[in-house]
């Protein structure tokens, strides 16, 4: 097996982390400059329709915005690398707070979901793949064309209505039942994790059952995607030579399928699952506004239609870092898992 | 490690698991004995609870429920005020004294007091802060440096506003009922007060009220959690409120269906129609003091002629608005003053006359009309409401272009006379007439340098006329002769000018099975929390 260098190997490092950083500069750029060329005037917005101007002109220096923009721009960026994304108008805290408060939700959500889509999705690939054109195989791609064609507010609306108001297996919306909001101390963020640190199992379960329906209807949506993947991946794969070599040797058809076929998908299945997961942490938007869920793609949003542009461009900033970050994982992963890379 | 057997297992098995944990949540359904879970928007809420800097519409509904104020509004008759915390108050021959006599069992939360000393430092507090609402308070006059020698607590019980100018009695009551004229306890105010703030960053998140709920948590986005205060006075109002953050429609209506919430408050016309089929629900609804006008930007010359303002009047399908587009949303209301306002206007002054706007517009020189655009807010109903107005000018020859933004930027333009018409909401500040009609009359220096910037100054409307009345009905100290000169400003107002108004919104709460006592009024303050009851 060929082996890489140290040197090499550390020249690749600085690669990636160098276009990384260039990256999130662009990113930082960017959203920078569209928070302060759109047409609202944030001073307005926060000091309202009857602010004498003095105040308004005091409170344009305070926030910096008689600068020219390029000096506008240097001042975020020294602040950004102290850590300091600002304060929220909206929430009236750090944005770094808040980010850590609505961030967790996501992930929490986001992770579920992403398991969920995972056991099922890459199983049911796989069985589509081996019996293509089989009735199942059909079913599946019924299944999974109709899970990643409904919009995601139709089918969070159809699962509250028969999962919760016919069915009633589901609670309603939200992270957690009334009762037991405000019960367990903030450790992790999540909320099922730091009900099990409390030792709270009232609140664990409650919050895994309110964790239940949103995350499976994110995960019917990213399954649909990953079991179709999976689908093409594996009757790529199970028509190459080396398997029908393996099959020659009288190898069992679940070690054919699973160790030859399946090992040599999973390099092109990790960046597909990177990619899925990267989308679900980006912020399930509409899915956090169906369920009640108080994510960062919901604090996004309503930053945005609150024109509190420090939150904006703070939450933007780190949904593109997570998806960067993510994708040098699967850049990372696919090098791991296939050393010709 | 992971074998493909477990894996079938558990692919096989999350189904079960899952139908398990929701089985287990099922049981859980109802709300709480003693807690109201309110299902509501709150995406508004913006900047915290402190009855100085309160200023979004959820902020302003919460915050009279924490804090009380010397005088409140008259459920029963809406041109009068009724004392609060004040047991009665006199007003000087000259206008210029105001003196509250306080009554003496009000208590904060905290179990002490409520005195005249609370009540002054709560104002000088809101004029130094110098917050959005502040200017309610400055109005009158009141300055950093000298409202520490007009507001002035004499005893215990007797508070002292002197007012630099005399105003009417009826304008500074009204004021007072704002929730910047909430009473806060200035012990536990001070107690918090970083870098002099008075308060106020630790008041964004905290109450330090005498209104009948204290502030446990909020959580933007997601929940605001009030819990009874303990010297109330009100032992049957409900222990705890429970405001969730509930975007989508719907799912309010699922959840007061399935008893997991008992208010719901931002149905859709369509759902509205669902609750009130449902014999559990009781639907309630009153008229808000926001309107919805079309502004004419007086710099463009086409627009200028009074004619022109009386033909688009005249254009305007209002009804066909109301009924087809905001059915039980928002209802036509033609004066500057919505009806429920101490002078709100209910007379119908146009209907869609086509004739009647052409041959205005042809007195005006336009027989054959004129092209103009028109700035309307991309979100629902004002993209609808633009489409309509755009046919109705269409059929007397005014061709207008729609251009379509965000509500901010709409008004971020509007607010820098960059429009030319302009499809706009309007919320009222405070409960009393001047609110309304400084916004829409006085405009007393034109220039871009002007101090006072709303809706007339914004269409470069001067009426020297208006302007004054609007100043001296603030001034006239008889309620009813100030009444009538409201009355006689908005038809003067219809007459000439440069706003179209068109619709008054209407507000709709749901509540469900065993709930009573929650009540819609025409402010956002109106709203008491305590006078709910649950079964």
């Amino acid at each position: 097996m060929q082996r890489h260098s140290p040197a090499r190997t550390l020249a690749r490092l600085g690669a990636t982390v160098s276009s990384l950083a260039i990256t999130l500069f662009g990113l930082v750029l960017v959203t920078f400059f569209i928070g302060r060329v759109i047409p609202i005037d944030p001073v307005l917005t926060i000091l309202g329709d009857h602010a004498r101007p003095e105040l308004v002109e005091r409170m344009r220096i305070e926030l910096g915005l008689d600068k020219p923009l390029p000096v506008q721009f240097w001042i975020y960026l020294t602040h950004l690398f102290r850590g300091d994304l600002g304060r929220s108008v909206m929430t009236s805290n750090l944005v770094v707070d808040d980010i850590k408060l609505y961030f967790p939700a996501t992930v929490e959500l986001g992770t579920t979901a992403m398991i969920f889509a995972t056991l099922i999705g890459i199983p049911l690939g796989v069985l589509s793949a081996v019996r293509r054109n089989s009735r199942l195989d059909q079913f599946v791609r019924v299944f999974s064309i109709v899970g990643h064609s409904i919009p995601i507010p139709v089918l969070g609306l159809i699962s509250l209505l028969v999962f919760y108001a016919w069915l009633g297996w589901a609670p309603g919306t939200g992270r957690v039942g009334v009762a037991y909001v405000g019960m367990t101390p903030t450790v992790t963020g999540f909320l099922t994790v730091d009900a099990l640190i409390a030792g709270d199992a009232d609140v664990f379960w409650d919050a895994l059952s309110h964790l239940m329906l949103p995350a499976a209807v994110l995960a019917y949506f990213s399954m649909a995607y990953i079991s179709r993947m999976t689908r093409a991946f594996m009757i790529d794969a199970l028509a190459g030579e080396y398997v029908i070599t393996a099959r020659a040797k009288g190898l069992s058809p679940a070690r054919v399928i699973w160790r030859h076929a399946f090992g040599n998908i999973a390099v092109r299945l990790a960046t597909v699952l990177a990619l899925t997961y990267a989308g679900l942490l980006e912020g399930a938007v509409v899915t956090e506004m169906i369920f009640s869920w108080p994510g960062i793609g919901q604090y996004l949003t309503v930053s945005l239609l609150n024109a509190d542009m420090n939150a904006v461009i703070g939450a933007t900033l780190l949904v593109g870092f997570v998806y960067m970050v993510l994708n040098l994982l699967a850049d990372v992963a696919y090098r791991v898992l296939d050393p010709r890379v | 490690m992971l074998t493909r057997r477990t894996l079938l297992t558990l692919t096989a098995a999350s189904p079960i698991l899952a139908s398990e944990v929701f089985r287990t949540s099922a049981v859980m359904a109802g709300t709480p004995k003693g807690v109201v879970v309110m299902a509501k928007q709150i995406d508004d809420l913006v900047s915290g609870f402190d009855p100085a800097e309160a200023y979004e519409i959820t902020n302003l509904e919460v915050v009279p429920n924490l804090y009380r104020g010397l005088v409140s509004p008259d459920l029963a008759d809406n041109t009068k005020v009724v004392g609060d915390l004040a047991e009665s108050w006199t007003v000087s021959e000259d206008g210029t004294t105001f003196v509250f006599k306080l009554k003496t069992d009000a208590r904060f939360a905290s179990g002490k007091a409520v005195t005249a000393e609370d009540a002054a430092f709560s104002f000088q507090r809101a004029i130094k802060l110098d917050k959005q609402p502040a200017f309610i308070l400055a109005q009158f006059g009141y300055t950093k440096g000298n409202v520490d020698d007009l507001i002035k607590a004499t005893d215990d019980t007797t508070l002292v506003m002197k007012l630099p100018t005399a105003v009417a009695p009826s304008f500074l009551l009204f004021c007072l009922t704002a929730p910047i004229g909430g009473v806060v306890e200035k012990a536990t105010a001070l107690a918090h007060e970083v870098d002099g703030d008075m308060g106020n960053g630790w008041l964004k998140v905290h109450s330090a009220g005498a209104g009948g709920y204290q502030m446990v948590e909020w959580v933007a986005s997601d929940h605001v959690t009030l819990d009874a205060n303990p010297h109330s006075g009100k032992p049957d109002q409900p222990r705890r409120i429970f405001i969730r953050h509930v975007p989508d429609p719907s799912a309010q209506l699922l959840m007061l269906q399935k008893g997991d919430a008992d208010i719901a408050r931002n149905l859709t016309p369509d759902l509205l129609k669902k609750a009130r089929a449902d014999k559990d629900l009781t639907v309630v609804s009153s008229g808000q003091a926001v309107s919805v006008y079309v502004t004419m930007n007086q710099s463009m010359p086409e627009l200028q002629k009074t004619q022109v303002h009386q033909a688009i009047k005249w254009a305007i399908d209002y009804d066909g608005i109301a009924m087809n587009i905001t059915p039980n949303m928002y209802s036509v209301a033609q004066g500057f003053l919505p009806p429920g306002l101490p002078g709100g206007m209910t007379d119908r002054l146009f209907k869609k006359d086509v004739a009647k706007a052409k041959q205005l517009l042809a007195e005006a020189g336009f027989a054959n009309g004129f092209e103009v655009t028109m700035d309307v807010p991309s979100s629902a109903p004002y993209a609808d409401i633009g489409q309509a107005v755009q046919a109705d000018l269409a059929d007397i020859g005014i061709k207008v272009t729609l251009v379509s933004g965000e509500m901010r930027q709409v008004m971020t333009k509007s607010r820098k006379r960059g429009h030319q018409l302009a499809l706009l909401p309007w919320g009222t500040d405070y409960f009393d007439p001047y609110s309304n009609s400084q916004a829409f009359c006085e405009n007393p220096d034109d220039s871009d340098d002007g101090k006072l910037r709303l809706m007339a100054w914004r269409s470069h409307y001067v009426d020297k006329e208006l302007n004054d009345m609007s100043l001296a009905a603030s001034k006239e100290r008889d309620n009813t002769k100030r009444m009538a000169m409201y009355r006689e400003m908005q038809l003067k107002f219809a007459e000439r000018a440069p706003f179209a108004m068109l619709l008054q919104k209407i507000a709709s709460a749901v509540m469900g099975k065993g709930v009573s006592g929650f009540v819609i009024g025409p402010q956002t303050g109106f709203t008491q929390y305590a006078d709910i009851r649950k079964a």
